[in-house]
C-alpha cells in the first residue's frame, strides 16, 4: 500500500527550508566527533606508550582477573560475644511482657526478641484488660527501628549533650521556683501511678506554679466530663460486650479506637452463635465504621440526627416525651430499638461516640438504670485523661506570657491542634520549651530543646489501664540512641539520684503490690490488685444498683435530652475518625501502617473524604477505574469555619449517611517523615474544639487523585458460595444443608457432591500432623491485626504506593471486604437466581451491571484470605520446576531458591493469593523502606528467608512456627499440646476468629471446629480441598 | 595440654617416691609416712587447680612449698592448714591475722570450703606441693617400644620391595644374557638375524583420519568426557569442601577436643537447644584459661610434624595470650581490664540463606555425633569443612539414617502408625517427610 503521508519527528521538519533539518539529515551527531584531533597528531600517537595491542591486553587481563576473582567465595566473619549474657542463646527467642502506653494505644503485650532485638509483638494472654495488640501495636516494633528517630537531644535543631540541656533546664526551673510564672507540663495520657506520684513530687520541689496538663490528640472530653460529673472521677466507663445480648451504639466505633479501644475480643465472644444464641448489634452512624460494618442492623444518621435519635431513645426508655424531628422511618427504627432494649433489660447496653456531654450523660444514665451487665462504672478505664479546658487555659496563659517553662512529652500539639499557628505563636512567648519526642516532629521544630525520648520498647513504666488492673512496661532492648525518658529526666531535674526503675519499684511495693511479688508482676507484665472492691464490683455491680430509673438526676437528664433533640443539622456534617491503621498519626513514618489497607475502603497510603453516592452525584464527584487498573478520585475543598483543606481526594463510600462526610486523622504529617510517608491531609486542622462532628462546606476542586486501592470490586455479585451467610432464625430452625449447602457438580449426567469428584489422587495425611486453619466469619471484625502480624513474622516487603496501585501488593494475608448490592447479601443471591435471559427486566446483562453497584446502606462482610493450602493444589501441577509442592502436614510449600518466576502458579490459583517479587525490595534505593537501611533491617525475622527479585511467594502457614513447636516437643520428649500450634495470624487474632491446629489430634479445638456444620471451604466446587476453612456468617436479624 | 602418659609407670613411680623420700628426710616436720604426692597431684588437679597453681599467682596464691613457707614466715602449722582448707571463712571469722591478711589481699574472695577433704587428702596435696619442680626432662625420654613396632613393619615392607626389585633386576639381566647367548649361537650357526625390511606402511595418524567411523567415535567420546569434567567443575562451584581459612587465633581443636577430650558441647553449648551451634563467647574460654595460662604440651615433646608447622609450646602459649588480649584479662593482677575486643572468626560452614538448618534437631533429638557432618574435628589442628554441605548430601543422609525414636514420647504414635504403613521397624527421616522442600526451605 503506497502512502504519501509524511511523518515527522519534530515540527521543524515541516519547514523545508530549515537549515538545521537539512544539516541533521545526514549527520547522526550534531557535533563532529573529534577524531581528527586525536588521530591527526601522529607524533603524539607514536610517542604514546599504550598502543592498541596493549589496550587489548589490559582489557583481556582485567576481564580474566575479574572472572577469576569472582570464583572466590566471600569470606564471612562470625563474631561471638565477648561475654555472653546468661539469658541469651543465639538462635533462641526470648519473650518479655511489657505494655504500650503512647497516649493513644494502651495494651499489654509480649515482645519476642532475638539476640537482644525485638522483632515481633504478640498478645499477652495473661492480661484480662487490653491484652491484645491491634494493627498499630503490632506494627509498633518497626517504629522502634525508625530511621528518622531523634538520635540525641537538640537545641534549636543542633545536636547537644544532655548535660547542656540539663543545666539549661535546671537553672531555668530554679529561677522560676517561687516566681509568678508557671512551669507547665503538657503531656499525653499516662494512666501511670508512678508518673502521677512523680509529678506530684515534682510539684513539691518546684512549688505551686507547676501545672500538669494532660492532652489527648483525639479527645474523649465529653465522655470524661460526663463520667466525672456522675461518678466523681475523671475516667471512662468500661464495657464488657460479651455480657450483652443487645448492643446499641450511637456513633461509637468501639471496634476501632472508641475510648481507647480493646473491646473487640469481648464483642466477638458474644457474636459466635452458641446454643442458638448470639448478641444483636444495632448501629446508628454516619461514617461506615468497622463497628457499623459488623452490625446486624445499621442505620444511617448524621451526627445531629444521632443526637435526636439518642434523645428519643431516652424518652422511650424512660417514659418521658422528647421533641425533635426525625424522618418517619428512622423514628420507627428508634421506637423498635427502644422496644428491644426494654425487652433485653439488663442484657442490653447502649454506647455512644458523640462528642457531647449530654449525650454521654444520657448513655451512662440509661445503662445504669437498666443495670446493664455489660456496663462497669465501678472499675473504670483510665486510658484517656485529656482535659480540653485546661489545655485551652494553658495556651491562653502561654500567649499572655505567664508560662516560664513548658515541658512536653508524648504530645505533638503543633500537628494535632486545630489552631496550630496559635499554639506556635503562644510557644514563642514561653522562655524555655522542652519537647520529649521520638522523631523530629512539628513541635520539636519550634521548641527550644528537643529531648530525644526512647521508644516504649526501651523504657520503664507502669500503667493502670483499668481500676485495679496494673501493667508494667520494661525495656526489651538497650536504648539504641542517646535517649532519656521524660520521667527519668524529671527525677534528675528534681535532684533525685534514683532511676525511674527504682522509683516504679518503690511505688509498686509501697502502694500497689500489697504483698504480691514484683518479679512475678514483671514476668507477667500485668498485675491485678487483690483489693476486694474491684472483684466485688465486677460481679455484682449490675445487681446492686436499683432497677428503678435514677430519679434524682432525671430532671437534668430530661433537660439534656431536650437539648439534644433540638440539634439542628447543617447541609453537610463532617465526622472525623481515626483509622485502625494510622490512629492519631504518631507512627506515620511506619511503612507497614502506611501500606496497611483500610479495612473498609481498602485504600492504602492515603486519607480521603468519604461521601455518600447521593451527595457525590450532587457535587459531581466521581471515582474512576482508569485503564492502568488504578482507582482515581475527584478532589474537594473542605471548609470548617475558617480553616480549609484544599484538594482532599474523595472516596464514594457505600453506607455513608447522606448529608455527612468522613475524614480520618493521622495523615498529612510532614516533619520528621520520609518523603514517601508524607501522605494525605491533616484532618486535625478541622478538629475545632476537640469535637469530631463539625458542620462543613464541601466544594469540588480541580483534578483527580490517584489512589492505591487493593480491592476495586466492591460487591459479591451474588456469589453466595464465597461468603456464605445466613440469619440466626434460619440457622436455628433449618437443617444445615439448607443454609450451608455443599456444592454439586454433574458426573455422568448425575448431580453429585463436588467434593466427591477429583482430578487428583488422594494423599494419605492421617499420620503425623495435619494442619488446618479455621476462620470464623462471625467473629472476624476485620481489624487487620493479623495482616501486620503476618508482615512482621514473614518479612513481607513494603512495595510503596505506586506498586500497590499496580496491584503488586505483597500482603500474604488480605482481608476482603464485600458490600451487598441489594439491602442484604441474601437479596443479591435472590436477584441473581432470578435472572432470566440476557436482556429484559430480569436480564442478566443489565442485572449483573446493577449487582456491581453497592447499595446505599449495604450489608458488609469481611473475609481474611491467605493461601488456602489446598490438598489438591492447582498451583503445584503447573509449576515447571516443582518449586511448589505439598507436604503431608497439609502445608503447601514454596521453595524460593527453586522458583524461576514463570508465574504460572499465580495464574492457576483460584484464590489469587500468590505474590510475585517484581523487584528486589531489599537493599534497593527505589524501595527505600525498612529493608533498605541497617536500622530497619533489625526487625527482620531471622528464621524466615528474605525473598529476592523474580520469585513467587505466599503464605507458608507459618511453617517456621509449626516446625519450632514440633522441635520443642521432640527435644522435651513429649507430644505437642494443642495450643502450641499457632500461626502469626491466629496468634494475633484476639477475637478468636482464627484458630489453628492439628486436625489429626482429635482433641484439638480446630478438629472440633472442622466438624461444625457451619464449616465450608472457599470455592469448594473447584475441588481443591483446602486446609483453610471458614465458618458461615450468621446475622442476628431477628427483631425481638 | 597433653595428658601425662607414663610410658614406664613403675620407674616413674619409683622415681617420684625416691624424690619424695629424699624430701621427707630433709623436712622439718614430721609427715605421715604414707603421704603420696601422686595422689596429691590428682586431688590438687581436681579441686585446687582452677584457682591455684604451684608457681604462679592465680585466683589464689601460688602453692609451691606452701607448708614450709607458712611455717617459716608465719609460724603456722599443718593444723592451721587443715582448718583453712576445710573452712576458710571460719578461720577468717575467728580473727586469725594471717587469714584476714590473705583474704584482703585476694579481693575479699573467700576460698571455697572443702569439708570433704580428709586430713590425709590434705597431706597428700601438701606432699605434692612440696615435691621438687618437675623438669620437663620427661619429655626428653625417647619413645622406644611404640615407635619400634611401627618401624619394624615399615622396614619389612621396604625389604620385600627391595627384594622384589632385586629379583626383577636379576630377571632382566638374565633375559639379556639369554638373548646375547642365543644371538651368539645364531651367529655361530650363520643364521641372519637381521630384521626383514618392513613394508612401507601408511602412518598411523593418516590411517586414523581415513577411518571416519573411528574419528566420529573418538570425537563423541572426547566430547562426552569433556562434558563430564565441565559438569563436574561447575557442580563444585560454591562448594567449599576442604575450606580451611586461617583464623585470627590459632585455636587447635586437636589439642582441646582430641588431646584433652573437652566435650564439643561444653563450648558449643547452644547446639543442644538452638539452631546455631554457637561460637563460644570468650568468657567460656576463660573458664579454663584463667588458670591454664601456658601450653605445657605433649609430654613426649612436639612431634616432628608439629615442629615443622611451628606448633611449639611457645607458639600455643602465644595464642593463649591473644585470647587474654581479646577478652581483656590482665594476667599480672588476675583482673579483667574491661577493654575487650571481639574476635572475628572466619566462618567455615556456610549454608545459603534459603536453607534452614537446626543443630538441636540433629544433636539433641537425633543424637547425631558432631563428627558425622564436621568430620574428625578432634584430629584437626586447623578446622576445615569436611562435608560438601550440598543438598544431595543432606538428602542422602535423610534417606539412609534411621531416626532415633525410642524413648521419645513425641514419636510414640507416629512410629506405631508409620511402621505399620511401611512395614518396617526402623524409619528413616525420609519416611517421615524429611525430604519435603518446606522442611528446610522457608
Amino acid at each position: 500500500m503506497s502512502s504519501n503521508k509524511k511523518y515527522w519527528k519534530s515540527e521543524a521538519e515541516l519547514n523545508p527550508n530549515d537549515s538545521i533539518v537539512e544539516a541533521l539529515k545526514q549527520n547522526e551527531f550534531v557535533q563532529e566527533i573529534p577524531v581528527e584531533d586525536f588521530l591527526g597528531n601522529k607524533e603524539g600517537l607514536a610517542a604514546s606508550s599504550t598502543n592498541r595491542r596493549d589496550f587489548l591486553k589490559y582489557v583481556g587481563f582485567s576481564t580474566a582477573a575479574a572472572t577469576m576473582a569472582a570464583c572466590e567465595g566471600p569470606v564471612v566473619k562470625s563474631i561471638p560475644y565477648v561475654v555472653q549474657p546468661d539469658q541469651i542463646i543465639p538462635g533462641v527467642a526470648n519473650y518479655y511482657a511489657t505494655t504500650i502506653a503512647d497516649g493513644f494505644d494502651f495494651a499489654s503485650v509480649l515482645v519476642k526478641t532475638r539476640e537482644g532485638r525485638p522483632i515481633k509483638i504478640e498478645n499477652n494472654t495473661d492480661a484480662k484488660v487490653n491484652g491484645s495488640a491491634n494493627a498499630r501495636v503490632q506494627a509498633s516494633v518497626l517504629s522502634l527501628y525508625d530511621s528518622k528517630r531523634l538520635q540525641g537531644p537538640l537545641a534549636k535543631g543542633e545536636a547537644v549533650e544532655w548535660s547542656v540541656l540539663d543545666s539549661a533546664v535546671k537553672s531555668k526551673l530554679a529561677s522560676l521556683k517561687g516566681s509568678s510564672k508557671q512551669i507547665a507540663l503538657l503531656t499525653q495520657t499516662y494512666a501511670s501511678p508512678s508518673t502521677t506520684k512523680l509529678v506530684a513530687e515534682f510539684k513539691e520541689v518546684y512549688g505551686d506554679n507547676v501545672k500538669h496538663v494532660t492532652y489527648d490528640a483525639i479527645s474523649a472530653e465529653a465522655a470524661l466530663s460526663a463520667f466525672e460529673e456522675k461518678y466523681g472521677e475523671r475516667a471512662l466507663a468500661d464495657y464488657d460486650f460479651s455480657k450483652a445480648d443487645l448492643i446499641v451504639s450511637i456513633g461509637a466505633d468501639f471496634l476501632g479506637d472508641w475510648q481507647g479501644g480493646g473491646y473487640d475480643s469481648a464483642y466477638s465472644a458474644g457474636r459466635i452463635p452458641k446454643k442458638g444464641k448470639m448478641s444483636r448489634h444495632i448501629q446508628f452512624e454516619a461514617n461506615m465504621s468497622l463497628t457499623g460494618a459488623n452490625a446486624d442492623k445499621r442505620v444511617l444518621l448524621t451526627p445531629s440526627q444521632q443526637k435526636i435519635a439518642l434523645a428519643k431513645l431516652y424518652g422511650k426508655l424512660m417514659g418521658v416525651s422528647v421533641g425533635g424531628n426525625l424522618p418517619e422511618n428512622i423514628s420507627k427504627v428508634v421506637d423498635a430499638t427502644a422496644q428491644e432494649f426494654k425487652k433485653a433489660g439488663k442484657k442490653a447496653v447502649l454506647v455512644t461516640g458523640l462528642d457531647d456531654k449530654d449525650a454521654q450523660a444520657i448513655v451512662l444514665a440509661i445503662n445504669e438504670s437498666f443495670s446493664s451487665f455489660a456496663f462497669d462504672a465501678k472499675a473504670p478505664k483510665y486510658v484517656r485523661q485529656g482535659d480540653a479546658k485546661a489545655v485551652a487555659k494553658l495556651v491562653a496563659d502561654m500567649k499572655s506570657g505567664k508560662v516560664g517553662a513548658l515541658l512536653m512529652d508524648g504530645v505533638n500539639p503543633v500537628y494535632t491542634m486545630p489552631n496550630s499557628a496559635g499554639f506556635t505563636d503562644a510557644l514563642s512567648k514561653v522562655d524555655l520549651s522542652v519537647t520529649f519526642a521520638q522523631n523530629n516532629n512539628e513541635t520539636v521544630a519550634v521548641s527550644t530543646y528537643a529531648a530525644a525520648a526512647p521508644n516504649y520498647l526501651e523504657s520503664w513504666g507502669d500503667v493502670q489501664i483499668k481500676k485495679g488492673h496494673y501493667a508494667l512496661m520494661q525495656p526489651t532492648i538497650k536504648e539504641i540512641f542517646d535517649t532519656r525518658q521524660f520521667q527519668s529526666s524529671l527525677l534528675m531535674w528534681m535532684g533525685s539520684d534514683k532511676t525511674y526503675y527504682d522509683y516504679i519499684k518503690e511505688t509498686w511495693s509501697s502502694s500497689i503490690l500489697g504483698g504480691g511479688e514484683w518479679n512475678k508482676a514483671l514476668h507477667d507484665g500485668v498485675y491485678k490488685a487483690s483489693s476486694t472492691i474491684v472483684d466485688v464490683v465486677e460481679e455484682t455491680v449490675a445487681s446492686v444498683i436499683s432497677e428503678e430509673p435514677v430519679v434524682s438526676s432525671l430532671v437534668d437528664l430530661s433537660m439534656a435530652a431536650s437539648k439534644l433533640s433540638k440539634s439542628t443539622s447543617s447541609d453537610m456534617e463532617l465526622v472525623l475518625y481515626s483509622k485502625v491503621g494510622m490512629g492519631d498519626g504518631q507512627q506515620a513514618n511506619n511503612p507497614w501502617l502506611q501500606e496497611f489497607p483500610d479495612p473498609i475502603t481498602r485504600v492504602s497510603w492515603d486519607n480521603y473524604v468519604t461521601i455518600s453516592k447521593a451527595d457525590a452525584e450532587k457535587l459531581d464527584l466521581i471515582n474512576d477505574h482508569v485503564a492502568n487498573g488504578g482507582l482515581d478520585g475527584s478532589k474537594v475543598n473542605v471548609k470548617v469555619g475558617d480553616s480549609e483543606l484544599k484538594g482532599v481526594p474523595v472516596i464514594i463510600q457505600p453506607g455513608q449517611a447522606p448529608g455527612s462526610i468522613g475524614l480520618s486523622f493521622g495523615y498529612g504529617r510532614k516533619s520528621g517523615l520520609q518523603s514517601e510517608m508524607q501522605t494525605g491531609v491533616n484532618a486535625f486542622a478541622l478538629y475545632q474544639g476537640g469535637v469530631s462532628n463539625q458542620s462543613v462546606s464541601v466544594s469540588k476542586a480541580d483534578g483527580m487523585h490517584e489512589f492505591a486501592c487493593v480491592q476495586l470490586h466492591k460487591t459479591l455479585m451474588g456469589r453466595g458460595d464465597i461468603i456464605k451467610e445466613t440469619t440466626l432464625e434460619i440457622f436455628n430452625t433449618k437443617d444445615h444443608a439448607e443454609w450451608n449447602p455443599s456444592p454439586k457438580v454433574s458426573l455422568n449426567h448425575e448431580e453429585v457432591d463436588a467434593v466427591s469428584v477429583s482430578l487428583w489422587d488422594d494423599f494419605d495425611r492421617s499420620i503425623g500432623h495435619h494442619f488446618n486453619l479455621s476462620i470464623d466469619l462471625n467473629a472476624c471484625t476485620g481489624c487487620g491485626a493479623c495482616v501486620i502480624a503476618c508482615h512482621a513474622e514473614n518479612n513481607v516487603p513494603v512495595v510503596g504506593k505506586d506498586e500497590i496501585r499496580k496491584s503488586r501488593d505483597m500482603h500474604w494475608l488480605r482481608i476482603d471486604r464485600y458490600y451487598s448490592s441489594e439491602e442484604t447479601f441474601e437479596g443479591d443471591n435472590i436477584k441473581k437466581d432470578e435472572f432470566d435471559g440476557l436482556t429484559g427486566d430480569k436480564g442478566s446483562l443489565s442485572g449483573f451491571g446493577e449487582l456491581e453497584d453497592p447499595s446505599a446502606n449495604p450489608q458488609v462482610a469481611f473475609q481474611p484470605v491467605m493461601c488456602q493450602h489446598c490438598n489438591h493444589a492447582p498451583c503445584e501441577t503447573v509449576c515447571p520446576v516443582a518449586a511448589t509442592s505439598h507436604s503431608r502436614q497439609g502445608q503447601n510449600h514454596m521453595a524460593y531458591n527453586r522458583c524461576v518466576g514463570t508465574r504460572y502458579c499465580a495464574n492457576n490459583c483460584p484464590y489469587k493469593v500468590r505474590r510475585f517479587n517484581w523487584f528486589l525490595y531489599n537493599n534497593n534505593d527505589e524501595f527505600d523502606y525498612h529493608m533498605n537501611n541497617d536500622l530497619g533491617k533489625m526487625v527482620i525475622n531471622p528464621d524466615v528467608n528474605v525473598r529476592s527479585r523474580g520469585v513467587m511467594e505466599k503464605c507458608s502457614m507459618c511453617i517456621q512456627m509449626t516446625q519450632k513447636s514440633i522441635l520443642d516437643a521432640k527435644r522435651d520428649g513429649r507430644t505437642v499440646k494443642d495450643s502450641e500450634f499457632q500461626t502469626a495470624c491466629s496468634a494475633a487474632c484476639s477475637s478468636g476468629a482464627m484458630v489453628f491446629g492439628d486436625i489429626n489430634d482429635k482433641e484439638s479445638e480446630v478438629a472440633e471446629l472442622k466438624d461444625s456444620n457451619r464449616m465450608y471451604h472457599l470455592l469448594e466446587h473447584v475441588g481443591t480441598k483446602p486446609n483453610v476453612f471458614y465458618h458461615v456468617k450468621v446475622r442476628n436479624t431477628q427483631e425481638s | 595440654m597433653k595428658k601425662v602418659l607414663y610410658r614406664n609407670q613403675l620407674s616413674k613411680f619409683l622415681g617420684i617416691n625416691l624424690i619424695a623420700i629424699m624430701l621427707f628426710s630433709v623436712s622439718l616436720f614430721s609427715q605421715s609416712e604414707n603421704a603420696d604426692p601422686a595422689k596429691g597431684k590428682q586431688i590438687f588437679n581436681q579441686n585446687c587447680a582452677s584457682c591455684h597453681s604451684l608457681d604462679r599467682k592465680g585466683t589464689g596464691p601460688a602453692l609451691r612449698n606452701v607448708e614450709s613457707r607458712l611455717a617459716d614466715e608465719e609460724g603456722l602449722d599443718r593444723e592451721w592448714i587443715y582448718a583453712w582448707v576445710k573452712n576458710s571463712a571460719g578461720v577468717i571469722k575467728s580473727g586469725d591475722s594471717y587469714a584476714n591478711k590473705v583474704f584482703a589481699e585476694y579481693n575479699n574472695t573467700a576460698m571455697t570450703p572443702f569439708p570433704t577433704l580428709s586430713n590425709e587428702d590434705i597431706d597428700n596435696i601438701l606432699a605434692y606441693t612440696a615435691a621438687k619442680e618437675e623438669k620437663p626432662a620427661a619429655s626428653a625420654v625417647v619413645p622406644t617400644t611404640g615407635e619400634g613396632s611401627s618401624d619394624s613393619s615399615g622396614v619389612s615392607n621396604e625389604v620385600i620391595l627391595g627384594a622384589l626389585a632385586l629379583v626383577f633386576a636379576l630377571l632382566v639381566a638374565m633375559l639379556f644374557m639369554v638373548n646375547m647367548t642365543l644371538r651368539n649361537i645364531a651367529k655361530a650357526n650363520g643364521i641372519d638375524v637381521e630384521r626383514e625390511k618392513a613394508e612401507k606402511r601408511i602412518p598411523i595418524w593418516k590411517a586414523f583420519v581415513k577411518n571416519q567411523f573411528l574419528v566420529l567415535v573418538s570425537v563423541v567420546f572426547l566430547l562426552l568426557t569433556s562434558a563430564y569434567f565441565v559438569y563436574g567443575f561447575f557442580m563444585q562451584v560454591g562448594i567449599d569442601q576442604g575450606y580451611e581459612p586461617i583464623q585470627p587465633i590459632h585455636f587447635s581443636h586437636k589439642v582441646h577436643a582430641g588431646d584433652n577430650k573437652v566435650d564439643c558441647k561444653y563450648c558449643h553449648s547452644s547446639a543442644r537447644v538452638s539452631k546455631t551451634s554457637g561460637i563460644p563467647s570468650l568468657n567460656v574460654c576463660m573458664n579454663c584459661h584463667k588458670s591454664i595460662y601456658e601450653y605445657k604440651g605433649n609430654p613426649e615433646g612436639p612431634s616432628q610434624s608439629d615442629i615443622e608447622n611451628g606448633y611449639t609450646n611457645e607458639f600455643y602459649t602465644k595464642e593463649i595470650k591473644k585470647l587474654y588480649a581479646a577478652v581483656g584479662w590482665d594476667e599480672e593482677n588476675q583482673k579483667y581490664t574491661g577493654e575487650s575486643k571481639p574476635v572475628e572468626w572466619v566462618r567455615i560452614h556456610n549454608l545459603p540463606d534459603f536453607v534452614y538448618f537446626n543443630h538441636s534437631q540433629h544433636v539433641t533429638v537425633a543424637g547425631v555425633e558432631c563428627q558425622t557432618c564436621h568430620g574428625p574435628i578432634e584430629e584437626m589442628e586447623v578446622v576445615s569443612q569436611h562435608a560438601p554441605l550440598t543438598m544431595g548430601w543432606c538428602i542422602n543422609c535423610h534417606r539412609e539414617t534411621n531416626v532415633k525414636m525410642e524413648g521419645n514420647a513425641y514419636y510414640d504414635k507416629i512410629h506405631k502408625e508409620l511402621s505399620k504403613k511401611y512395614g518396617v521397624e526402623k524409619l528413616t527421616a525420609a519416611m517421615q517427610g524429611g525430604l519435603e522442600c518446606g522442611k528446610c526451605h522457608y
